[in-house]
């Protein structure tokens, strides 16, 4: 039953929503039409949403010309977020499962001793000093997965969460009533029961993987060759900035430079730093929106 | 008759050894996860105190000589701790009222809206938040580049505007990044009032309808009220955070530049350059900690709250 009021209202919501999307979408436009057009219409007329004259040069250069260094930080992105991704599963799961046991001894202290870890932090600082001068990350591939394997408890409390409200006592119970061990009626029982918010995190944890430039930024000084994508597209951000600041003070050479490191080329590199977030969109949206539902309610 | 022999087993087997025993199996499976906890939040702890000394690399954080409380009285001493707070404060405030706003004004349009495109919507402005702050900055850098950017090269001359420098102009800046934070962030909180809405009961709306009450009077009598816990408790959990700023955002778009530090710099970026760029660990030291026990306390106040509102919905 609709009513012609109703009508009216959705075809009005339906055209606002469009131009919305639109808008939301078209900044994604300008840095995939910038990345196909040439060099020298890029530096003449500048960026724009519709390519002025269509070049391949930018993806050439890159993959042809300079194909190493982008293919192996692209690599590097792919390994860090496998490898982190796998790492934090294995460790937030049974260490959910174990705060979700009931009669556990010490399960109160423990659950807190996770929870502390997001209402307090020590901050930047010490954390950097700790994982440079105590465990010697510093210009180490696991300066990039170790940092951001679990940032805090949230992720771990929302899995215990599921793991008491989902999976009924008496199973895991009945199951060891026939004799099976702790790992087994884990990796058995509880973890198949508990997949779609296992896939849940993984999502969130692998999209956050993925996005990092920040330990890289931190932890990796001379280590150059372990840069992820999203390092590479730092340092080049960095270098712009370098080169602006020296513009400001009016060295008109420097500007012709900061145009140097090839607009186009930095505009494919950043392409290929979201291709992979949008090829996986579709798959992973329904688990995303879950997962913000989930943590919306709780911090 | 099997299961009463085991559990009588169980009982005797209780009484001869203490209960732990039987849960070691549990504590080593999560002992990875505690190891991990213990390492990367609980061990720097300690290092804390560096905000309290001369740090010098070579003598360690323990080995610096103690100053006390001097690198928080050079860090309130500057203009820049006013400036950061200032910043901190309000842009995360501005970004509460606009996105909280945004994102229920979405939520009620995508709610009532019937057909397939309402998928299509909702993903869309989602997109922006699965992107890294680094490439968020290289699309704004798009649109503002001063002299290759799509605002000064096609709009700009299109619309008879003069170009104008953004990188160095710091007044514009609050504008920019609360329209590039709404861009990124309202999708999430869409979602989450969205979620809300889908369970609000139909026939509110159908007895509404027949007492004649049009859309907006609804929207104030029965959506808004329905959405009140929620809002509460959302934007109650964001004062808790209102002392940590979104590093990527403010380090990112501005490009770390030197020329809008007075409307850019937060808490958390002053650390980090502090520390990264300036090798001024002390008083990058200082910021933090300085950050990190408001925000504690702001937290625990915001969870106070909360918890006399609706004790399930507190953390603590």
């Amino acid at each position: 039953m609709m009513y012609k009021s109703d009508r009216i209202f959705n075809t009005i919501g339906h055209i606002f929503m469009s131009l919305l999307a639109f808008f939301v979408l078209v900044p994604f436009v300008l840095l995939l039409a910038s990345s196909f057009t040439a060099e020298e219409s890029l530096i003449r007329y500048g960026y724009n949403f519709v390519p002025r004259e269509f070049s391949l040069f930018a993806y050439e250069w890159l993959f042809i010309t300079n194909g190493a260094v982008i293919i192996r930080s692209y690599l590097m992105s792919f390994l860090v977020t496998a490898v982190g991704v796998v790492l934090s599963i294995c460790i937030t799961t049974p260490l959910a499962y174990g705060l979700a046991k009931r009669g556990l001894p010490m399960r109160k202290a423990l659950t807190f001793f996770v929870f502390f870890t997001m209402i307090f932090n020590g901050g930047l600082v010490p954390t950097y000093i700790n994982y440079t001068q105590v465990f010697g990350l510093g210009d180490t591939f696991w300066a990039l997965v170790i940092p951001n394997l679990l940032t805090n408890g949230f992720f771990v409390l929302l899995m215990k969460s599921y793991f008491t409200t989902n999976i009924p006592t008496e199973i895991l119970e009945a199951a060891e009533m026939d004799g099976a061990g702790e790992f087994r009626l884990m990796m058995q029982i509880a973890i198949p029961m508990a997949k779609p918010i296992i896939a849940t995190v993984a999502i969130f944890v692998g999209i956050n993987y993925w996005n990092d430039w920040i330990n890289g930024f931190v932890y990796l000084v001379r280590r150059t060759d372990l840069f992820t994508i999203q390092n590479l597209l730092n340092r080049i951000m960095q270098n712009i900035q370098v080169l602006m600041q020296t513009a400001d003070l009016g060295t008109q050479a420097a500007v012709g430079l900061a145009r140097a490191p090839l607009t186009a080329i930095r505009m494919a590199m950043a392409v290929m730093g979201v291709l992979p977030i949008v090829l996986v969109y579709p798959f992973v949206q329904k688990n995303f929106v879950k997962g913000i539902t989930l943590g919306g309610v709780k911090g | 008759m099997k299961a009463s022999l085991s559990t009588r087993g169980q009982i005797s087997r209780s009484l001869t050894k203490p209960k732990w025993i039987r849960f070691i199996p549990v504590y080593l499976l999560m002992l990875p996860g505690l190891a991990y906890f213990f390492i990367n939040n609980y061990m720097p702890l300690p290092g804390i105190t560096v905000a309290f000394r001369s740090f010098n690399a070579r003598l360690g954080i323990f080995g610096s000589p103690w100053v006390g409380f001097d690198n928080f009285q050079f860090l309130f001493a500057t203009q820049d701790a006013w400036i950061i707070t200032r910043n901190t404060l309000l842009y995360n405030a501005a970004f509460i009222v606009i996105n909280t706003t945004l994102a229920i004004f979405l939520a009620v349009i995508l709610n009532e809206l019937r057909g397939k495109m309402k998928n299509f919507f909702q993903s869309s402005i989602l997109l922006p938040n699965m992107i890294s702050a680094v490439i968020i900055g290289y699309i704004v850098f798009g649109f503002l580049s001063v002299d290759s950017g799509f605002f000064n090269t096609a709009l700009f001359p299109f619309l008879g505007i003069d170009p104008i420098s953004w990188y160095s102009e710091p007044g514009r800046w609050p504008f920019i990044l609360v329209i590039v934070n709404a861009w990124r962030g309202v999708g999430v909180g869409t979602i989450i009032y969205l979620a809300t809405l889908v369970g609000i009961d139909r026939s509110y709306y159908e007895s509404a309808m027949i007492d004649g009450a049009n859309r907006w009077k609804q929207f104030i009598y029965i959506t808004l009220p329905l959405l009140k816990p929620t809002i509460i408790m959302l934007t109650l959990l964001a004062i808790g955070r209102i002392f940590f700023a979104d590093f990527g955002l403010f380090f990112q778009v501005p490009m770390n530049s030197g020329a809008l530090f007075s409307t850019t710099n937060v808490i958390d970026t002053y650390v980090f350059r502090g520390l990264i760029q300036l090798g001024n660990i002390s008083m990058s030291a200082a910021a933090g900690l300085y950050q990190s026990v408001v925000g504690f306390i702001l937290v625990l106040t915001a969870n106070l709250v909360i918890r006399k509102i609706d004790r399930e919905s507190a953390l603590i």
